[in-house]
């Protein structure tokens, strides 16, 4: 089975952080609390279904589905 | 002792701005940081009667790796002791709601070496989430002082001034770095500190990742940086990965000794019930597009009547200043130029007041975070980014403002493309131009019962501005080519109140750096083309009046008097001018008078109607636009003998109005912006030439 991503998630559904694969945007993603082993909620979609809204660290993130698809999840 | 550098350093939405206010009140200034063209927040705060300080207000940061232009301001100064706004004292606010995510700040500039005091701010929300802080705890394991605040009532600015003062005598450090590199890099920490004569260590590992930003190191200095990456084969993003997720373990372990969180877990708060309605497929845009009619309503409404109210007291001061005053050159400079042009300015206040204050209202709440997120993806199609939007309708007001506001856009070409389309977006000063001539040509009907022929013509044109700024944007995206990735990572603040008297100071800002901006450049420009247009060569000026006066001895006074002024017009500097450029604009159907106008509005727009006025020698009426607008529809043309001003050419020439680059303060702020008159220069010729081809074939189609 290949990899998930957080841009696989649905509406609700939680995840664990695993890793990145690409090395600069997650020097981005890092910063903003979303570290391996952080739990990530997928809360919401925008309108068209990108960008995506999540619940991680305690506060409310929203990114590109693009960036989201780089962050792998168990 | 001089005074002491007070630097306010936090995450976005951590309440430093309300923190800053808090303590400076009405004792601050905006202004430039040395060298780079970020807005400086300042302003003085008396701690006691010997301790007056300077407050800095730096732009908001998730860490001291910087994503944006305003960010890297954050690490120049704090990793620079010899930069004039390194902090004494840094105040590291932090959102005690959040504490896990803004703690990763507060240990990286403590790391740095900056003497620091945490001020735990938003303990309220805190409380209202079951969690509790522990601020004791909190400042014996981070080894600095610590602060409770709430900075949107002042509680708490008592201890903050005891701390202030304390860290200013007796520095208080913490006893060791929280991550120390040279744990992990020691011989490459060891070689930069001995090279570069540095003391911290965490100091070194910046030099090392960012020296490249660092605007305080000389090429030299970067290229000895490069050196030693090289000979220890360091990987800098990898370290950096590292850091940050050591840094974040650390803090776990503080957050968990001192913070008790009790909230009942998966309960949503009102933030997330909101954002199912504001985020939500169909009532999202819904509602923005109800707030953006709001947004116009209030800009071409609301603000009509204080326009007025200016407008009324530019003239009467004129009229004021030509009655006591001598007649004679100086006294004409002083009112037909000057106050003409400076009048020009000041009747866009309340526009411009008006779209700020909603915007800072919406910023305030927290809105327009949603707003970035619900247009990212359509945005993201024209080459721009969900943070574009905030610039594009504030280009609705006034392009200047506008084009300062894509700071925040993370990507260099992202942020590019932004500032280069925003001035298609009709700005305040192409209305009047507008009103007129759609005047003149459109019939003021009722088209379904409901809307007024000439209003949807208005819209017409916006919306043509709209979508020429998303073409414009597209074709862009397709020529810039750029390996750097676009991105769009977004922090979304809860739900708050608006703070009105950061509302209030933030569309006083906005107002006064306009009028200072813009008025500068066009208060220039109104001097000059007053001189163009009141000088000619030689005495063909005098000529042409006494030929005037020969001729038309039965005309009234008044209607002599504006023949003469405007046959002096055409035997003037400025009237050689339209003349000269004649043939170049012929195409589009306009003739030298228009040509005139054209020219004098490159200043600024708004100058159009008021030459046009001047030009068709129309005294001061009381109701200009009515009097203009019959002086116009008398115009014959020359050639045909038919009316002048046909369908044809007043679409023509509102088709010019709607692309034309007309603006020398848009052109300026630029150029201030990207650092260089490459692009101002692009921006001016690829806007003119859209104008020019357009206007032309709306001529040549209509006619």
């Amino acid at each position: 089975m290949s990899k998930r991503s957080v841009a696989d998630l649905k509406i609700g559904e939680r995840a664990t952080i695993q890793s990145f694969d690409n090395q600069l945007m997650s020097l981005k993603l890092l910063e903003m609390g979303c570290l391996p082993g952080a739990e990530i909620c997928l809360s919401g979609k925008a309108p068209l279904g990108d960008p995506i809204c999540l619940n991680v660290s305690g506060y409310c993130l929203a990114m590109r589905k693009s960036e989201a698809a780089t962050i792998f999840v168990d | 002792m001089s005074s002491p550098v007070i630097a306010l350093v936090g995450n976005p939405n951590a309440g430093k701005s309300s923190l800053f206010n808090q303590l400076t009140g009405l004792r601050q200034k905006t202004g430039n940081f040395p060298g780079v063209t970020v807005d400086k927040k300042s302003g003085t705060w008396a701690i006691d009667s010997q301790t007056v300080t300077t407050v800095v207000d730096l732009p908001g940061v998730y860490s001291i790796y910087p994503k944006s232009l305003d960010e890297q301001l954050v690490t120049d100064i704090l990793a620079n002791p010899a930069h004039p706004d390194y902090p004494d004292v840094a105040i590291v606010v932090v959102d005690a709601s959040n504490l896990h995510r803004n703690l990763l700040l507060f240990t990286q500039v403590a790391d740095l070496g900056v003497p620091v005091i945490l001020a735990l701010n938003m303990l309220d929300v805190a409380r209202q989430q079951a969690k509790e802080v522990n601020a004791v705890r909190l400042a014996m394991r981070l080894g600095v002082p610590v602060v409770r605040i709430n900075a949107r009532t002042g509680e708490g600015i008592d201890q903050l001034k005891k701390a202030v003062l304390g860290q200013l005598h007796e520095p208080v450090r913490q006893g060791k770095l929280f991550f120390d590199p040279a744990e992990e890099a020691t011989e490459l920490i060891t070689d930069t500190k001995a090279q570069y004569q540095l003391k911290n260590n965490y100091l070194a590992l910046q030099y090392i990742i960012q020296h490249d930003g660092f605007t305080f190191l000389n090429r030299q200095q970067q290229v000895g940086l490069d050196a030693i990456i090289d000979k220890y084969q360091f990987s800098e993003p990898t370290f950096q990965a590292g850091e940050t997720i050591t840094r974040y373990k650390r803090i776990a372990t503080v957050v968990a000794e001192t913070v008790t969180d009790q909230r009942p877990a998966n309960q949503s708060t009102w933030t997330q019930k909101l954002d199912r309605i504001l985020l939500h497929p169909i009532w999202g845009y819904a509602i923005f597009g109800f707030v953006l009619l709001l947004i116009f309503q209030a800009i071409f409404a609301w603000a009509q009547p204080f326009m007025d109210a200016i407008d009324a007291g530019v003239a009467w001061l004129n009229g004021q200043l030509k009655e006591s005053l001598p007649a004679g050159p100086l006294t004409d400079l002083l009112t037909d130029g000057i106050l003409a042009g400076v009048g020009g300015i000041l009747v866009f206040i309340p526009q411009i007041a008006f779209l700020f204050l909603l915007v800072a209202l919406l910023e305030e709440s927290g809105y327009m975070s949603r707003v970035m997120v619900i247009m990212d993806r359509i945005m993201r199609k024209f080459g721009l980014n969900g943070r574009s939007v905030v610039p594009l309708i504030s280009g609705v007001a006034c392009a200047v403002p506008a084009i300062m506001a894509t700071r925040s856009i993370g990507t260099r070409r992202d942020r590019l493309i932004t500032i280069l389309v925003t001035p298609l977006m009709s700005c305040s000063a192409r209305l009047p131009i507008y009103t007129i001539l759609i005047a003149l040509v459109v019939p003021s009907r009722r088209v379904l019962g409901l809307f007024n022929l000439q209003g949807l013509a208005l819209m017409g044109l916006y919306l043509l501005g709209l979508f020429s700024a998303l073409l414009a944007a597209y074709a862009l995206k397709l020529v810039l080519r750029s390996k750097e990735r676009s991105f769009f990572i977004m922090e979304l603040p809860t739900f708050k109140l608006p703070r009105w008297n950061h509302v209030g100071l933030t569309v006083w800002e906005s107002v006064r750096s306009f009028v200072w901006e813009a008025g500068r450049v066009i208060l220039a420009i109104s001097i000059i083309l007053w001189v163009l247009a009141s000088y000619g060569p030689g005495d063909s000026m005098q000529q042409a009046e006494n030929q005037t006066r020969r001729q038309n001895p039965a005309l009234t006074t008044d209607a002599l008097e504006n023949l003469v002024a405007s046959e002096r017009l055409e035997a003037s500097y400025a009237g050689h001018f339209g003349h000269f450029i004649e043939p170049v604009i012929r195409p589009l159907g306009y003739d030298w008078k228009i040509g005139i106008a054209l020219i004098s509005s490159f200043a600024a727009r708004e100058v159009f109607v008021g030459t046009m006025a001047t030009i068709y020698s129309i005294g001061t009426g009381d109701d200009e636009g009515v009097t203009i607008r019959e002086r116009l529809l008398q115009e014959r043309n020359p050639e045909t003998g038919g009316p002048m001003y046909t369908p044809a050419l007043a679409w023509s020439l509102l088709i010019f109005y709607v692309f034309a680059m007309m603006c020398m303060s848009t052109l300026a702020a630029t150029q201030r912006e990207t650092k260089s008159w490459k692009w101002p220069m692009v921006q001016l010729v690829y806007m003119m030439a859209l104008a020019y081809v357009t206007a032309f074939a709306t001529y040549q189609f209509m006619q």
